[in-house]
């Protein structure tokens, strides 16, 4: 019978890839093992091997195309003596229910990616155009440039230079810069975080990769004890110019482990800085100020935002200050207050409120740590009520110290609880439904900012 | 302690005074920490550094201007063995605004950008892969520097020790590994918690090399720092030196010392102490007469009765300046 080769995922959150080139015809025999195709993600270029013996019936999809969604069938294998007329009449290119619904990945937004919030954005000089970039593009473009920019700054970390980054994040910058300014790490977390810091103290401003944030834990002595701490038991005498970076929180389907938002964590420590962008253009604003800034900075990325496109500035030195969160639209029924992914949730559940005649004021922290306090008090004064977005786990989390600021400074304002909503208290599990129910959703938001509307 | 002590010849006169008067600030020093401490002047721990005087003070000896050091938190010997003021680290154990750090960082928290000096760090091993990461910066800036690193034989046990061995020997880094091996980790015996009886032969497993040397001896220090100096400034990569040395006091003020029998330590004192040796050397050489001794340990005294004076009269910190120094501003 025949068989409908499909197209595969090659990374927990690949959603769609390219068919870079296939390295079979049709009429070929085709063992399994053998390479069929070369796909490329979002993260590199794979090459694609057979599973099944047979011979090829049909391409289906031409090479070069792009976009082609992961289970969409991309060719037919035929067994010996069968012809193509043997195929079944449904092998057209589809999304296969091969496997049960649920094990689709939550996904990202799909609609386009929604234009900068330009409420609190400084001033941009008059006629600044925009371009659209991935988050990923814009995370390298700032590295990049800040390593034009200044001899002193370097990338270290697992992956970053002749692999081009596990997450392709520093694609390009072995060959522009070199092996002495991108270097690739043994992998030895505690051991390289803590050679950042003795090089941050002798002059130079690294730029530490963490292949994930999950990986971290592993120098969080180096991080928290050496480089927070040193410029306040050194007198101001000498601090730690560094910043760390590198995906944090769920991706999709790699269990507890490897599923934890650390903002929270982070964020407790005086002496670090911590920034949790969400859109491309902040990500590279940010991320360049985070560079410039002489104290230790932690930078939260998302694996799932990398891929994300939003219009960018298209200045020659584009910085975004830390510090200040970022109004992205304007409401007055209720405040939404979010960072990082959890933006997309309250993003959508201000559309959704908008269509049952309530306006939500969304406000983008951005950064963690200084916390932009005063932009949500300030909102929660005209709105009077407020939910809290996160993926972090809800003890001690970003949202429960906002609730205690708003109690503090905005009680008599407030209509209704704050409401937080975060991640559930659970370790993230690897099943495709648990893990949906664990992580916050927009339907979530839309219960919570019910529930403070009294709606 | 079976390296043998080395011969005197070649030592200058000048050479012995300079290391006698070093070693002594040390310990007159270290003495009087521990009297503050018991009168309540000095808080929290206090590792005193006596009976290791010679270890700072012969690889001092063999660096040169730009030089960085780094170390744990048994630290006071080598911040005043790499030129620091007696005032400003006295000071600072008392936690006074005249301290290094303000009064903010403590015994085991100090540091001197202007000397080159690291730390002063709490965290039992956090230092090896910072002096590396000092040793990179060098490096990477072209300057011939080299970062001697200081840490125990309880910190050689430390995962990160050896990460850093790894990279330093991959990336040819110029620091120099000083295991100061005093023999006990805490209350633990080099015996009971380390499988290898020489540490530094643990670097042949990176391709570091290494030698043992013996602690007790000042002139056996600088001649194995002078090795290794030369080594890692001509671009070779790290070294290690394993120091083998005794500290009297315990492991900190608050520590009993039950692991050990005062004859142990007593025996070490009487044959093997640092001090001792260079008097002897000074004397039996006739480059100077108890006399002049006498007159060194005079100065001495009233450099650290000075120190401690100053320590006990400068002010506690403004209450300010428990918001200060958190984060550094960005200069304009």
């Amino acid at each position: 019978m025949a068989i409908e080769i499909l197209m595969p995922a090659l990374s927990p959150t690949m959603e769609e890839g390219t068919l870079a080139k296939w390295l079979v015809a049709e009429g070929d025999k085709v063992s399994s093992g053998d390479i069929l195709a070369e796909i490329e993600t979002d993260k590199a270029t794979m090459e694609f091997e057979a599973v099944d013996e047979g011979i090829i019936g049909k391409l289906l999809i031409a090479e070069g195309t792009a976009a082609i969604a992961v289970n969409s069938a991309i060719a037919i294998l035929l067994e010996d003596g069968e012809s193509m007329s043997d195929a079944a009449p449904t092998a057209t290119p589809s999304s296969v229910a091969h496997a049960p619904s649920t094990t689709k990945v939550p996904l990202p937004v799909t609609a386009p990616a929604p234009k900068q919030g330009n409420i609190t954005e400084q001033n941009l000089p008059e006629g600044t155009t925009f371009k659209t970039q991935t988050v990923r593009e814009a995370i390298r473009d700032a590295m990049s440039e800040e390593m034009r920019r200044d001899e002193t700054v370097y990338l270290m970390g697992e992956e970053v230079a002749e692999y081009q980054g596990a997450y392709k994040i520093s694609q390009g910058m072995l060959d522009e810069f070199g092996s002495k300014r991108v270097i690739d790490t043994p992998i030895t977390e505690h051991g390289f975080a803590g050679i950042a810091v003795g090089a941050s103290f002798g002059g130079l401003k690294p730029i530490v990769e963490f292949m994930t944030f999950n990986f971290a834990m592993q120098a969080m002595d180096q991080i928290i004890n050496s480089a927070a701490k040193t410029l306040y038991m050194s007198g101001g005498q000498m601090g730690a110019p560094m910043v760390f970076r590198g995906p944090n929180g769920a991706a999709a389907r790699v269990g507890a482990q490897h599923s934890q938002d650390y903002a929270a964590w982070y964020a407790h420590i005086p002496g670090l800085k911590v920034i949790q962008p969400y859109s491309a253009a902040d990500a590279k604003g940010l991320l360049k100020s985070a560079i410039r800034d002489p104290n230790p900075v932690i930078f939260l990325e998302n694996e799932i935002l990398y891929g994300q496109s939003f219009e960018v500035p298209d200045l020659p030195d584009y910085t975004v200050p830390l510090g200040k969160a970022r109004i992205w639209r304007e409401g007055n029924d209720i405040t939404l207050v979010s960072f990082g992914i959890g933006m997309k949730y309250a993003l959508e559940a201000a559309d959704r409120l908008s269509k049952i005649g309530l306006s939500a004021e969304v406000i983008d922290l951005r950064c963690l740590r200084p916390l932009d306090t005063d932009t949500v008090v300030s909102s929660v004064k005209k709105t009077n009520r407020c939910v809290t977005i996160e993926e972090g786990f809800p003890v001690c989390s970003i949202g429960s110290h906002i609730s205690s600021v708003l109690m503090q400074e905005a009680f008599d304002y407030l209509d209704a609880p704050v409401i937080n909503c975060t991640g559930k208290d659970v370790p993230m599990p690897y099943a495709a439904n648990l893990e949906k129910l664990a992580l916050v959703t927009t339907e979530d938001v839309m219960v919570a900012a019910k529930s403070v509307l009294y709606r | 302690m079976a390296a043998k002590k080395t011969s005197k010849a070649n030592v200058s006169k000048d050479d012995l005074m300079h290391f006698y008067r070093e070693m002594l600030l040390i310990r007159r020093f270290e003495e009087k920490a521990g009297q503050l401490y018991g009168m309540g002047l000095i808080g929290g721990f206090c590792h005193l550094y006596i009976g290791q005087e010679a270890v700072v003070v012969g690889l001092e000896a063999a660096a040169e201007d730009g030089d960085k050091r780094v170390t744990s938190y048994r630290d006071h010997g080598h911040m005043l063995a790499c030129g620091m003021e007696a005032n400003g680290v006295m000071a600072e154990l008392t936690g006074r605004s005249g301290g290094y750090s303000n009064g903010k960082g403590g015994s085991m928290h100090m540091f001197s950008k202007e000397k080159h000096f690291y730390g002063g760090h709490g965290i039992v091993g956090a230092q090896v892969p910072i002096g590396a990461g000092l040793a990179f910066a060098d490096k990477y800036l072209g300057n011939s520097r080299v970062t001697f690193t200081y840490f125990g034989d309880g910190a050689a046990n430390q995962g990160q020790v050896y990460e850093t061995f790894n990279m330093a020997a991959l990336w040819d880094l110029p620091v120099i590994f000083v295991i100061e091996n005093n023999q006990y980790a805490m209350g633990t015996s080099q015996q009971r918690s380390t499988s290898s009886a020489e540490i530094y032969e643990r670097g042949h497993a990176f391709g570091i090399p290494g030698e043992a040397v013996d602690g007790m001896d000042v002139l056996a220090v600088k001649a194995a720092g002078e090795t290794a100096v030369a080594h890692c400034r001509s671009g070779k990569g790290p070294y290690i030196l394993e120091i083998k040395t005794y500290r009297y006091r315990g492991h900190s003020m608050s520590d009993p010392a039950k692991y050990r029998t005062r004859e142990e330590v007593q025996k070490v004192r009487e044959e093997k102490d640092a001090i001792e040796h260079i008097r002897d050397l000074l004397l039996t050489g006739k480059h100077c007469t108890e006399d002049d001794l006498k007159t060194i340990d005079k100065e001495i005294k009233a450099v650290v009765n000075k120190s401690a004076e100053f320590a006990k009269e400068s002010p506690e910190p403004a209450l300010e300046e428990l918001w200060t120094d958190i984060y550094a501003q960005a200069e304009a």
